[in-house]
């Protein structure tokens, strides 16, 4: 069951903490002129829960069955009924557990970062003068506090019908391998329905953030304000709105009540509307710019093109009887990868470049970084792109040996072709985790704003010592003042008071 | 894709055809703005504009994506219904109901089972006749499956007839279609129901309507109720 632990190591342990947990926590004091998180405890704690998750989910891939037989989903009743998955008995309760824990862990995280932003910004910062990344993890933190305890409540549940052989999830008279459960009267769609209602907003969980800092990234490298601040933060809050009531999109064809499926339909649709209008807003902000093609610029050029490809197949998907079609189909498996990785990932990696002189005061190598974003960008849509060809065909997800279905063999080539380009962009890493590494020792030393950019972060020392500020920061204006008429140099920080001063700020950096 | 055996699915594969179309149409204009925009404005332009924002601009891109969605969704809206919410319907004594199912489909780990009415025109009694693994329908007739599982959630797919639908155990589901052509081809189970969830396949035959009644007969007189119920299954 490789392709569960695949999909849960990534969601829940390597996207969601990177961006949450390594990004939020290190960029918004600092991003808010704050010296710490509010509450540094709860965040140890937090820290904490996380490696109990790991053991359990480490634990359940080496129990017999390899894992969760139910999928990352994790249906009931195959993910309640012991009979219905013999062998995975203790790697799926191993499982819920370790999403149990996961979930307490991101809980606490999101209380804090809801508290920071809210109490602790520095004097002058308004809300409507904080930078975008900052925007996308406080809408990240409210959708995690609002969706999280539903499928740990869920979780619980299904815990319980498996341990205690309780029926939340079980209908009545079924039997698998001639054993019928313990306890009946549930309803298998129930889950279905807690589990997205998490699981949609999750998605937004991933790539909100992301969206935040690629905005930073692109107005910082067009040396341009970006383009419609204000439609930016409320398209954030508002596909993070809709986000929570399109989770049925995922159910269309489960069984649910069909006239549920329209609304659903029609909610999906329109959650296209905020996303594009981002999209726009982007292309607005690069276009009369003077962009330079750094290696974070590459890769939020990268993200916006991929966020643009996994846009458009959201809305074919959206439309339920195409979906008929598609669902389960690789179809699908493409637009969340187009979606997960080629825009979260390319974005995560794009900020790595950007903020790693922040917090190790060298920067990264520029040509390996570009090296690193064209064979990414290449391999990355050589391995995701057929995908979606293989969906049209019809070809199956979670299958262990699709081949046995008719017609399937002569995409076998095509296959091949995806697995050496995944192969390739596993191999691209490399070179990035070369540069990393290698850059943290050895690279050149990085001054407080190497990239001349104007949020609050860049007036700290490089990188920051305890207490993030050697200074009270006071806030002047919004960060995306660049190419101001008034100031000599193309930016014009946060801290500065009157464009008059901006040569005072040269000098003491 | 493989080709439509159904006026439904030819409505879905326009559907998926048209929506592609634009998708590209989209995709082609944004990327070469994107290209034209990064080769245009690079560093040799000496300063970048100061520009905040553009509302009437901004109108236009919002409004504009939001017709063409709201299009979209409700452009949809039949082909939805037709597939799974009027479900075909007869007349009897002048009254309208729901067409009765020619089939009840049960699914289990991992196998299908298809019962037929036995001689008095109705499933789920005493004289169904069971067979396993295969499933024969006649042509040009709206035919009615009602989905059972025995024990996880399934889900009944035939590409050709573009149906898919899941059969959660505890609940009752309806799937219909109208085939246009005689054929063969395959079922399959299209949600992770196990194990054996990518062997779980049967055949399905498309035949014309007397070769169904001649089919239907004849397993009907050969059949014995207790052919296959010595392997355990209910
Ligand atoms: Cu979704
Ligand atoms: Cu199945």
């Amino acid at each position: 069951m490789l392709f569960t632990m695949h999909a849960t190591i990534m969601i829940f342990f390597v996207i969601i903490p990177i961006l949450a947990g390594g990004f939020g926590n290190y960029l918004i004091p600092l991003m808010i002129g704050a010296e710490d998180m509010a509450f540094p405890r709860l965040n140890m704690c937090s820290y904490w829960f996380m490696w109990p998750a790991f053991g359990c989910m480490i634990l359940s891939f080496f129990m017999p069955g390899h894992g969760p037989g139910a999928g990352w989903t994790s249906y009931p009743p195959l993910s309640v009924l012991l009979s219905s998955a013999p062998g995975s008995g203790n790697a799926q309760t191993l499982w819920t557990l370790g999403m149990i824990f996961i979930g307490v862990a991101s809980m606490m995280g999101s209380l804090n970062y809801m508290t920071t932003i809210i109490q602790m910004r520095a004097p002058g910062m308004h809300m409507f003068r904080m930078p975008m990344t900052v925007w996308g993890m406080f809408i990240t933190a409210i959708m995690q506090a609002f969706a999280l305890p539903v499928l740990t409540a869920a979780l619980l549940m299904q815990l319980s019908d498996r341990v205690l052989l309780t029926g939340f999830f079980l209908p009545e008279a079924i039997a698998a391998n001639n054993a019928s459960p313990a306890s009946g009267g549930g309803q298998p769609l129930l889950w279905q329905h807690l589990f997205w209602f998490y699981s949609h907003p999750a998605v937004y969980i991933m790539i909100l953030p992301a969206m935040g800092m690629v905005s930073d990234m692109l107005s910082c490298f067009s040396r341009k304000p970006l383009f419609g601040y204000r439609p930016m933060v409320y398209s954030i809050t508002a596909i993070a709105g809709l986000g929570f009531i399109v989770w049925g999109h995922h159910m269309f064809i489960s069984g649910m009540n069909q006239i549920l499926a329209v609304s659903f339909m029609v909610s999906t649709m329109l959650i296209a509307l905020p996303s594009g209008i981002k999209v726009f807003n982007w292309i607005g902000t690069m276009y009369g710019g003077r962009l330079h093609l750094t290696t974070p610029m590459l890769f939020s050029i990268g993200f916006v093109s991929m966020f643009i490809i996994g846009g458009l197949s959201g809305i074919v998907m959206a439309a339920p009887p195409v979906d008929i079609m598609i669902h389960d189909t690789y179809y699908i498996v493409a637009h969340l990868h187009y979606v997960l990785f080629g825009s979260s990932i390319l974005g995560v990696m794009g900020a790595i470049y950007f903020w790693f002189p922040k917090m190790f005061g060298r920067m990264m190598n520029d040509s390996l970084g570009k090296l690193h974003f064209l064979l990414t960008f290449v391999f990355l849509n050589g391995t995701f792109y057929p995908m979606h060809l293989l969906g049209a065909k019809g070809f199956p997800r979670r299958y262990a040996d699709p081949y046995q279905l008719e017609g399937m063999l002569e995409l076998l080539p095509m296959n091949q072709f995806m697995t050496y380009c995944a192969i390739g962009m596993g191999a691209a890493q490399l070179i990035f985790l070369v540069n990393f590494v290698g850059s943290m020792f050895v690279g050149p030393k990085a001054d407080r704003n190497p990239w001349n950019s104007n949020s609050l972060e860049w007036s700290a020392p490089s990188p920051p010592g305890h207490g993030n500020f050697d200074f009270q920061p006071i806030v002047y204006r919004g960060p995306y003042e660049y190419s101001h008429p008034d100031t000599e140099t193309d930016h014009f920080p946060q801290i500065v008071a009157e464009a008059t001063d901006m040569k005072n700020v040269e000098v003491n950096a | 894709m493989p080709e439509s055996y159904s006026n439904a699915g030819n409505t879905i594969d326009y559907l998926f055809n048209g929506l592609h179309l634009l998708s590209a149409l989209i995709l082609v204009g944004t990327m070469l703005a994107i290209g034209w925009i990064v080769w245009k404005f690079d560093e040799s332009r000496e300063q970048a504009q100061h520009i905040h924002h553009n509302t009437r601009l901004e109108l236009v891109w919002s409004i504009i994506p939001c017709i063409i969605l709201v299009f979209i969704a409700f452009y949809q809206m039949n082909s939805w219904a037709e597939n799974k919410m009027n479900r075909p319907t007869i007349e009897v004594g002048g009254q309208t109901i729901p067409k009765p199912p020619l089939v009840l489909v049960k699914a289990k780990q991992f196998g299908w089972e298809f019962h037929y009415a036995g001689e008095d025109d109705r499933i789920q009694t005493q004289d169904d006749v069971y067979i396993e693994n295969e499933l024969v329908v006649p042509v040009g007739q709206d035919v009615v499956l009602q989905l059972e599982s025995y024990d996880v959630i399934h889900s009944f797919s035939v590409v050709e007839l573009r149906l898919k639908q899941d059969i959660v155990p505890g609940m009752i589901q309806f799937a219909w279609f109208n085939a246009t052509r005689e054929g063969e081809m395959e079922i399959a189970c299209a949600e992770l129901c196990g194990w054996g969830h990518y062997k779980m396949t049967a055949r399905m035959r498309i035949v014309s309507q007397s070769e169904f009644d001649n089919w239907l007969s004849r397993v009907t007189r050969e059949y014995s109720p207790n052919f296959g119920s010595d392997d355990g299954t209910p």
